[in-house]
This record gives structure tokens, sequence and C-alpha cells, in this order.
């Protein structure tokens, strides 16, 4: 079963940081949170595997719960 | 010819039986499609049924409006197939539109060389209307109208039937009950039984409306269209210039009030347009469920259809799951109840229809879940799909508006002999059997209808005829007590005048699709069960494997258990 890779992947980790704020310059909070289900909706069917989607999935939700 | 009005049809209440008629082998509960189906099954199969019917109409109302192809292939076997599809509206396309745009097309039967389309409308009435008339040419079949089961004995050899009719009560006896009474199902009722799963909290309107119109043959479905903002509507058409409409109306809605002409034609008006022209034929405000009954066997009676398993009508799974209960289980039923098996093949029509049933209902929950979002973030994340759908493909894949009934595989049922040999994933052994264009002493015909009601072992031959000891080891099989029919399908190069085939059955595979379709080579060989299920295939003949798949699609090793 694949699992989500969580290790250092990006290249530029400071240019994805900014690249994602700017995508919500200018944006009230409903089209940003539309922005954002847009987004998880395209990478997901990037990743395509669900074990690791599931995966992505549960790690999201389960930050959330222990905050 | 003029259409018979089924709706209006009243039938006379049938008279009390003058004697108590001794033990009887099949009574059948419930008038409906799927009790008709059961009933015609079982009555060609050779057993005298008794089908009881606690009113004395068919179905007031469409009600059930899309038939499957895998449904109408039961009906073709039935000898009814040709009448549905004559009256019905044949479709394979379906549009999804959000707000005013359409955002993706499906054609759900993409190729050709089937003999029935992916779907036909019709209303309910008629294919009930049909139903009824090949039940009454049956001699086999006795259907006993306004007769009312109100009471119900389970017995450990047979089951006691309490009947109410008009004139009177009487009891009968039984060797199996099957209930095919609806979703409300007395009969599970006074079993003390009940269905699990989940209510979904949502109405919907169903207005079906006469009127010229020239939208396509196709199922149309808006998601927050501008002519009844933030609610989904969809669109079929049905035979007589009937056009079925469903408005989501949400929970809030008042049943009593929105069923009211006054509030149903401005619906309809803002659909159609100020200057269109309709009248109502039928209005209904319905909220869905999608449970089950945790076992569709009870000792010696059986669940069927509604009664056993309910859905959403977004996809078609209702009616068309409940003729595919039937046609799993009569061929069971009828090799027990002649001795050819033992009476734990039964329990692999619930191994497979409970199956069927999980199968239907998660199906049914994800498109109600799309269509009735339950929470904000999901609101938020289905419009986003279908935002998304417009411009990218892959967001289209996710649209759902009821992902349309297709036949069950029964890819993990007992009764399959695994492949031994290579064979092509497309279609796995407990996939219902493919169709193909064919051809038969020089006439074209469809290959599912050479399969006829019992066990088929099919032969595939696109260059070689089977050597003269195969073919005798073919017609030895023919004689084994279930009576497997033995058919080769000559390829197309082959000339089928100018092959002994030691009097087996042939057919010609004049287009070359049926080989396509069974990832056929020469001597590839299927065992096809009688609903018409494929139970196992190898590359070879081989009559000791045959008779040993025979064996396991009908639980012989559990003889004497």
């Amino acid at each position: 079963m694949k699992t989500l890779n969580t290790s250092a992947n990006f290249d530029a980790p400071d240019d994805f940081y900014e690249a994602l704020i700017d995508a919500h310059r200018d944006l009230d909070t409903a089209q940003s949170h539309a922005l954002n289900a847009a987004l998880v909706l395209l990478l997901a069917n990037h990743i395509g595997d669900h074990d690791v989607v599931a995966d992505a999935l549960s790690k999201a939700r389960q930050t959330v719960l222990r905050s | 010819m003029k259409d018979i009005d089924y709706q209006k049809l009243e039938f006379a209440q049938s008279p009390m039986p003058t004697t108590a008629g001794g033990r009887h082998g099949v009574v059948v509960v419930g008038a409906g499609p799927v009790g008709l189906s059961m009933a015609l099954d079982m009555a060609q199969r050779g057993h005298r049924v008794i089908l009881l019917d606690d009113d004395c109409r068919l179905s007031a109302g469409s009600r059930a409006i899309c038939f499957a192809k895998r449904t109408l292939d039961i009906w073709d076997r039935l000898g009814v197939g040709q009448a549905m599809v004559d009256k019905g509206v044949s479709w394979n396309v379906g549009k999804v539109f959000f707000k005013n745009d359409p955002v993706w097309s499906f054609d759900l039967l993409p190729e050709t060389g089937h003999r029935r389309p992916a779907f036909i409308n019709l209303q309910q009435y008629y294919c009930e209307g049909y139903l009824y008339e090949a039940a009454a040419r049956e001699d086999n079949i006795d259907l006993r109208w306004r007769h009312k089961v109100i009471g119900v004995t389970r017995e450990s050899t047979h089951v006691v039937i309490t009947v109410e009719t008009p004139d009177g009560c009487y009891t009968l006896s039984a060797d199996w009950l099957i209930a095919c009474d609806g979703a409300r199902s007395p009969l599970r009722k006074m079993l003390g039984l009940e269905n699990q799963g989940r209510v979904f909290r949502d109405r919907f309107l169903i207005a079906d409306v006469k009127m010229q119109a020239d939208f396509p043959s196709e199922r149309w479905f808006w998601f927050d269209p501008p002519f009844h903002p933030n609610q989904s509507v969809l669109l079929h058409r049905q035979p007589d210039n009937v056009w079925r409409i469903d408005f989501q109306l949400g929970w809030d809605a008042d049943p009593l009030e929105e069923v009211k002409p006054e509030k149903v034609m401005p619906r309809i008006q803002t659909l159609l347009g100020p200057d269109a022209r309709f009248e109502l034929e039928w209005v209904s405000v319905y909220t869905f469920a999608c449970e089950r009954m945790h076992t569709f066997r009870h000792d010696r009676i059986l669940f069927a259809g509604d009664a056993a398993h309910r859905v959403s009508p977004f996809g078609a799974r209702g009616a068309n799951s409940g003729v595919q209960d039937a046609d799993n289980l009569a061929w069971k039923l009828d090799l027990v109840m002649r001795g050819l098996a033992p009476t734990s093949l039964i329990d692999t029509y619930c191994q497979e229809r409970e199956f069927a049933a999980e199968e239907n209902i998660r199906h049914s929950s994800r498109s109600t879940d799309f269509i009735t979002p339950k929470s904000e973030i999901s609101l938020l994340f289905r419009n986003m799909t279908l935002r998304l759908a417009k411009d990218y493909e892959f967001a289209r894949k996710l649209v759902n508006s009821g992902r349309l009934s297709t036949a069950t595989s029964y890819a993990q049922s007992a009764l399959n002999t695994p492949d031994g040999d290579a064979f092509s994933p497309a279609l796995p052994v407990g996939a219902p059997a493919p169709d193909a264009p064919i051809s038969v002493q020089g006439d074209r015909r469809w290959w599912l209808g050479q399969l006829g009601a019992g066990f088929v072992i099919a032969v595939f031959c696109p260059r070689h005829p089977p050597g003269a000891q195969a073919l005798r080891d073919l017609a030895r099989l023919q004689e084994d007590p279930l009576a497997p029919k033995a058919l080769l399908v000559l390829g197309k190069t082959l000339d089928p005048d100018g092959i002994d085939t030691h009097g087996l059955a042939r057919v010609h595979d004049v287009d070359g699709v049926a080989h396509v379709r069974y990832d056929a080579r020469d001597h590839t060989t299927y065992l096809v069960r009688p609903d018409q299920h494929i139970a196992a295939r190898w590359r070879g003949i081989d009559p000791d494997a045959i008779l040993a798949a025979l064996r396991r699609a009908t639980r012989a090793a559990d003889e004497g258990n």
C-alpha cells in the first residue's frame, strides 16, 4: 500500500508558500474556501492513488482534531 | 392498435378455493414487477405457482419508469421483453447541467452489437400490464386478486399462510413462500423483521406531465437551475408524450401542499416557459431511504425486491435490482424443488443478492450525498466539482446525478470456479454474459437469445471445430440430469453448413463480435448459469472440469447436508 510522502519534497519550499498565499490575494473568505476546495480536487486527482489520498485525508483530519 | 389503459383495469376478485388443496410448491406474494417476473419464471420452469395480491389493480401512477438492459435481457428470456421495448422509449445518453450550462454528457451503451439499449423508459403500469398478460396466459400460474396474506407460520418443512378475502379467510401450506410485497412489506412486519439503513432528510416532487415537447430521448439532470434555484431537477421522456419531471424540494417542504396543482403547475411552467401547454398525469411527493434486510432468507420464506431492500430512485436501482433478485432465485429454487440441488443452493441467492443490494445501496447513497449535500462544506465541494467539470475531464467523473443500474457481477460467489487459465480481466467470472449479434441457420439472431433457461456450455471455435472425441464428450455432458446445453460458436470464416457438429447446436459469429467480447480462442469454453451469469471458463474442452464446475455451481458437494 502506498502512503503519503511527508518528507520534504519541494525544490523551493518558500516559493510554494508564497504562491499559495498569493493565490488567495484579494479573495474574501467564501472565495478562499472555494479556492481551497478547487485545489483539493485538482491535487487529489493528480495524485490519483486512493491509498495516498486516503492517507492525506486521515493525516489532515487527525491534525485538526488534535489541535 | 390502441393501448390498453392498464391503470383503469380492475380485476374481478378471485374466488375462495373450495378445497384446502394440500401442500403447494411455490406461493408468491405481490403481483408487482418482481412478483410477476418470479411467478412467470417458476411457471415456465414447470412449477405450479399461486400468486397472491391484496389488491385488484396494477400500478396506479407511472412510478418506476427506467428499466435497464439487464432487466430487458431477463424479460426477453421470459418472453415479455419485446412488448416492453416496442412500447418504451429507448435511451442511452444522459446530460448533466449546472445552472444553465451543460457540464457533462454520458453514453451508457457506447458500443453497438447488443439487442437491448442501456435503458427504456416505460410507465410501471405498462410494465405490469405486459407481465400480467403473460402470467394470465400461463396455465401454471394461479393469480388470485384481493387475496391478502394476514398471517404466516414457519414450520421446519413448510410455511402455513393465512389468506383473507372479502368472502372469508383460508389457509395455504407451501414449501416455499416468496415475499415480493413491496417496500412496506406486510410479510416482513408479520415476521417481526426490519430493514436497516439510512433515511434521507430530503423531499422530491414527481410530476408526470403530458405535452408535446422536442426534448430528445435523453436523461437530463440539472443542479441548481435558474428555474428551480438551489435544488435539482430531472427530466425524462416516457411513452405517450408523458414526461417525468422530478423536483428536489428540500426537507422543509410540506408534502400535502406540494402536490396541489396550484403549487405544481407554476413550477413546471417556469421550467418549460410561459407558452408551454401541458396537463398533469400524476403527482407524488416522496422521501427515501437506503436500507435492507439483514438476510433475505428466513427458513422457507424468501424476500425479493423492495420488500428486501430499498434505494433512492437516482440510479434506477429499485425495480431493476428486484427483477434480478427473481432471476437469481428462480433457477435455484427450481433445481432444489426438482431434487437436482441441495437446499443450500438457496443460501447463495442470499449471498449473491445481499451483495448486490449492498452495491446498489452504496451507489445510491453516494448519489444522494452528491445531490443532497448534508453540510455547507459538502455543498461547497459539490458546486466546485460542477464548476471544474465544465473545463476539466477529471471532475466530470466525480459528478454524480445517479449511477445508473448495471447488472451486479457475482465476482466473489462460491458458485464460481476461479480461472485456471489466463483471460482478459474485462469480463470476470461471475459477470452476466455479454450479448453479441450472431446468426443461426443464416438468420440474424442475438447471442443471449440462444442461451435459454438452463446451463450452457459454450465452445468457441474461431478457426477450427472441435475434434470428434471432444464433440462426443460434449454430447455426453448434455445427458447430465442438469441438462446443460452445448453450443458451438463458429468463427466468421468457418462455413457452418460444412461442419459436422454431431448434432450439437451451433451459432455463427458472423461479425466476430462474440469472440472478442468473450476473449475467445479455438476451443475456449464457457459454462454459463441459467441466469446467464458466467460460472467458469477454460482454454480447452475438459469434460471433467466442466462437470466439476457444474457441480460447484449447484452446490452438489453439499448433498446430504
